[in-house]
């Protein structure tokens, strides 16, 4: 579309500065079509959509901030003594890179707010990469077309757990020093090739002299390339699919209600990175995070109690809490063979990880499989209107905090003055009820929530005037809602149980009636919402004879 | 779950497809009316407004010049004490903060106070049509015809053959990030050097320990001695050897059959590395003489031998038989009879070779 001036047609001059530039550009490098594609692209607004945001800008605060740290990190384990400026660790025999974590902390000008900048974005950037996904879960956003979009995303949540576990080992401190001890103790409790992959990683024994700087290669390098990588590819997506939106009125399957990119939905989204760094330059600031100088340099030995790692890394640990060492008086270690099965280690560390992730990349083709639903969707579902999907989710959210919360049974039994044993069988036990409390009562709570929304749609808003009639029985006011108000509240789908269906030859399969259990499972309890007749039927019935709104000024549907 | 709570009056119970069910449902009313804001039809609220993002911007600027100052006015040197350290890095949080927050917050008010607020509907196209899916398949279909690659089963089968192969040398490559694993694991300082038994000395200064320092309900955190004066690997070895040395009333201890003797008057030394995933057992409850280890919070009994009695951990710690040398320091009578630290796949193995 770039304007090649033929002899007789006059040449392009823009009116306005912006368009000259415009122009400059378009005619150098063409790119207007783009512009014209996406300059005014519709996207909708919701402030639960604003937690992807917060992920992409800490990343991007991420690499700022990283790259500042290594110009003065050095990652080898050669050892030193410390020389530097913070007088309890004088003279204190140390690796490098502890050495220069400190010095980057008090010798570096703006150092420490550096690190701490760098670290509090990287537990905000798993955190809102989590949320983000809770979202995405909770709303229906992963179904069809956005499905591959879902599993960029948990691929994001591995690599993004990845990343903060390799920086957390670098300063190479006492307290991740026993967070690499852990991991080792960890990886040789694997069968057959345990012990060569801890040998491999640490270059020989534990703790060895390799492992800081191969990890600092990943942290910088690798894991930062896939993370950005897929990124890209998740916008990419994003731009493919155009984004979701929520129900409401005039919003369908078919169109994108919202905001146009330029200039309003770009100024709030761009405005909103400073705000995340600004938010983010006050925690540095005013929170100390990770104060390397007091845990002193790595020391196979000495270890404080309390001892936590980052978040994310803490419904693992949790889970290596729960796990018994032995029930009663068999050890859960077994020696089969002449080898070690340490199944107390395995089975905590791989086990409840593995099914999270498992159910989290296959649930999208889980529930399409179920539902048989191959439509697109573009409108999200409240989560009230999916209760078992909700019911789903919220006992896998359960089941991880019960892990999470377990990484902290210490602090919990020295913060609550409870046994620490005792807070331990707690979590055992809730480690396995708890997810199914969980699916019961959301789900009871997703269908009251419908059914609240049916009676205000049918019966209208409680005003709290209370009337008193002639006769003298006292009513409530019920205000009606305005059409647009209504539509929120009844524009939703409530599939029902789908039965058995014969496939090309007739037959109904063995599959085929497991899926229909499931379809049952998963739609029996569900609350249809109000229709019209139903609305017609209980003004009638309170013998009220208002105009009926939504039967007038009817706007054109996109059905 | 039999009972079906469908709110619905005429629920048929038959299947529902992408139509839901026959229903009537209402009908959308459309995009609710555009409400204007008071910017929009006040000029006073919309030059407030201005002047609100203005000031904002303003603070941004204010914020700069507070980082910039907390930067430069103050200087760290070698007696900068960490309370100017705290105010410095407070100063350029606020500093960074308010230049962030102004830019942002301005911004973000400026568009949702001045800017269009209409919300407008735009179509989704399809992703793709049928027409491109038709002629993509058509083109996939023509390439691999082309290759020839089904009628030809002796190249796709080498083929396939030496892809699977090749990474075989990454691999190899790999294979030399670290040693392979030999008993290194399965042996510690504490093995006596040419007859010579190992003291046990204190963790860190390396000082020996005598007998009689060692009272009732004290313990003591170990290293073997020689540890410190390692040029090479000195935590690799510390990472094995630490041991924990800890006095109990002789009574209280029962020491199982061919472990008489590897006590000196109650007083007995036990690995310090948990054989959970190897945290140091660092706290000792003296009343109960308990081990807990704090990372994951196993708990070892001191009077049955340091066994599992609570938490991950599924073997007992390992103990180092010890006794008293001719001038009343305690030494190691030999190594650990079997590996120390968490299990790994050959650990049985060395254990059976360690005690044959």
């Amino acid at each position: 579309m770039s304007a090649t001036a033929t002899p007789d047609a006059p040449a392009f001059v823009a009116k306005t500065k912006g368009g000259r530039i415009t122009n400059f550009v378009d005619e150098r490098v063409g790119g207007s079509g783009i512009l014209r594609e996406f300059g005014r692209k519709v996207f909708p607004d919701h402030w639960s959509f604003m937690f992807g945001e917060v992920a992409l800008y800490s990343f991007v605060i991420l690499l700022l901030s990283g790259t500042f740290l290594t110009f003065f990190f050095d990652p080898s384990m050669a050892e030193t003594r410390y020389a530097g400026s913070y007088m309890p660790l004088k003279n204190v025999e140390m690796s490098v890179a502890y050495s220069s974590s400190l010095n980057i902390s008090f010798d570096v000008r703006g150092g420490l707010f550096m690190r701490q900048v760098h670290h509090w974005s990287a537990l905000l950037f798993v955190a809102s990469v989590s949320v983000h996904m809770l979202r995405v879960f909770f709303t229906g956003a992963f179904r069809k077309p956005r499905e591959m979009n879902w599993v960029v995303g948990g691929v994001l949540l591995i690599l993004s757990m990845a990343a903060g576990f390799t920086g957390y080992s670098l300063p190479d401190d006492l307290l991740s020093g026993n967070g690499l001890r852990i991991i080792d103790g960890v990886i040789k409790s694997i069968p057959v090739i345990g012990t060569y992959i801890s040998f491999f990683l640490f270059g020989g024994e534990f703790p060895g002299t390799a492992i800081i700087g191969r990890l600092y290669m990943l942290h910088i390098l690798l894991v930062p390339a896939l993370i950005l990588l897929m990124i890209v590819m998740h916008l990419f997506m994003v731009v493919v699919h155009k984004h979701t939106q929520y129900p409401g009125p005039g919003r369908n399957d078919g169109n994108v209600v919202g905001y146009p990119l330029g200039p309003v939905y770009a100024a709030k989204a761009g405005g909103f990175f400073f705000i995340v760094f600004g938010v983010i330059a006050l925690m540095a600031g005013f929170f100390t995070i990770n104060p390397i100088w007091n845990y002193g340099p790595y020391d196979p030995s000495p270890v404080s109690a309390g001892t936590q790692p980052d978040w994310y890394i803490g419904f693992v640990d949790g889970a290596l809490r729960l796990m018994p060492g032995i029930i009663g008086d068999w050890k859960v270690e077994q020696i089969w063979f002449g080898h070690v099965f340490t199944f107390n280690v395995l089975l905590p560390a791989l086990v409840p990880a593995g099914i999270i992730f498992t159910v989290l990349f296959t649930y999208p083709w889980i529930e399409r499989w179920i539902t048989k639903d191959n439509r697109e969707h573009h409108v999200l579902d409240r989560p009230r209107n999916a209760p078992t999907r909700t019911a789903i989710g919220m006992a896998g959210f359960v089941w991880y905090c019960v892990m999470w919360a377990a990484a902290g049974s210490d602090l919990i039994a020295t913060h609550f003055h409870v046994s620490l044993n005792d807070v331990t069988y707690w979590l055992r036990a809730l480690f396995f009820i708890g997810p199914v409390i969980a699916f019961v009562v959301t789900k009871r709570i997703a269908l009251a929530l419908q059914r609240k929304d049916r009676e205000i749609a049918l019966h209208g808003r409680e005003t709290g005037r209370i009337v008193r009639l002639p006769h003298g029985e006292f009513i409530e006011v019920h205000a009606p809602l305005d059409e647009y108000k209504r539509y929120k509240l009844v524009g939703f789908e409530s599939p029902s149980p789908l039965p058995a269906e014969p496939n090309a030859n007739g037959v109904v399969d063995s599959k085929e009636k497991r899926r229909a259990k499931l379809s049952q499972w998963f739609f029996e309890d569900r609350v249809a919402p109000a229709t019209p007749a139903e609305l017609a039927a209980a003004h009638g019935h309170h013998g009220e004879h208002e105009a009926i709104e939504s039967g007038e000024n009817q706007k054109t549907l996109s059905h | 779950m039999g009972n079906h709570s469908d709110g619905s009056p005429n629920h048929s119970g038959t299947v529902a497809t992408a139509g839901q069910n026959e229903v009537e449902k209402f009908q959308d009313p459309g995009i609710p009316p555009h409400r204007l804001r008071l910017a929009d039809t006040d000029p006073k609220a919309a030059k407030r407004a201005e002047r609100q993002v203005a000031l904002l911007f303003g603070s941004s600027v204010v914020g700069t010049l507070i980082f910039l100052v907390a930067y430069f006015a103050i200087d760290l040197g070698d007696d900068t004490s960490i309370a100017t350290i705290r105010l410095q890095n407070a100063l350029l949080g606020i500093g960074t903060a308010f230049a962030m927050l102004g830019i942002g917050t301005g911004i973000v008010h400026w568009a949702k106070a001045l800017m269009p607020d209409h919300e407008v509907s735009e179509e989704r196209h399809a992703i793709r049509t049928e027409e491109d899916r038709l002629a993509a398949v058509r083109i996939v279909d023509d390439i691999v015809e082309e290759t020839g690659i089904k009628r030809r089963p002796l190249i796709r089968n080498t083929l396939l053959g030496a892809v699977a192969l090749a990474p075989l040398p990454a691999l190899a490559v790999f294979g030399d990030l670290g040693p392979r694993p030999d008993n290194t694991l399965a042996h510690t300082m504490w093995a006596p050097q040419d007859g010579k038994l190992k003291r046990l000395t204190r963790d860190p200064d390396g000082t020996p320990i005598k007998a009689s320092d060692v009272t009732i309900g004290s313990a003591f955190h170990v290293i073997p001695e020689g540890l410190n004066e390692l040029h090479e690997g000195k935590l690799n070895e510390k990472a094995k050897a630490v041991v924990l040395l800890m006095r109990l009333n002789p009574e209280s201890l029962n020491p199982s059959p061919g472990r008489e003797n590897w006590g000196y008057n109650g007083i007995v030394a036990y690995s310090k590395i948990c054989t959970h995933v190897g945290c140091p057992v660092a706290l000792y409850e003296q009343q109960t003489h308990h081990l807990l280890c704090p990372c994951h919070q196993s708990t070892f009994d001191l009077t049955q031998e340091c066994k599992v009695i609570f938490g991950p951990a599924s073997r007992p710690l390992p103990q180092l038989p010890i006794a008293v040398d001719s001038e009343g320091y305690l030494v190691a009578t030999s190594d650990f009879n079997e590996p120390v630290g968490p299990s790994y796949w050959e650990r049985d193995e060395h254990e059976r070779n360690r005690n044959a």
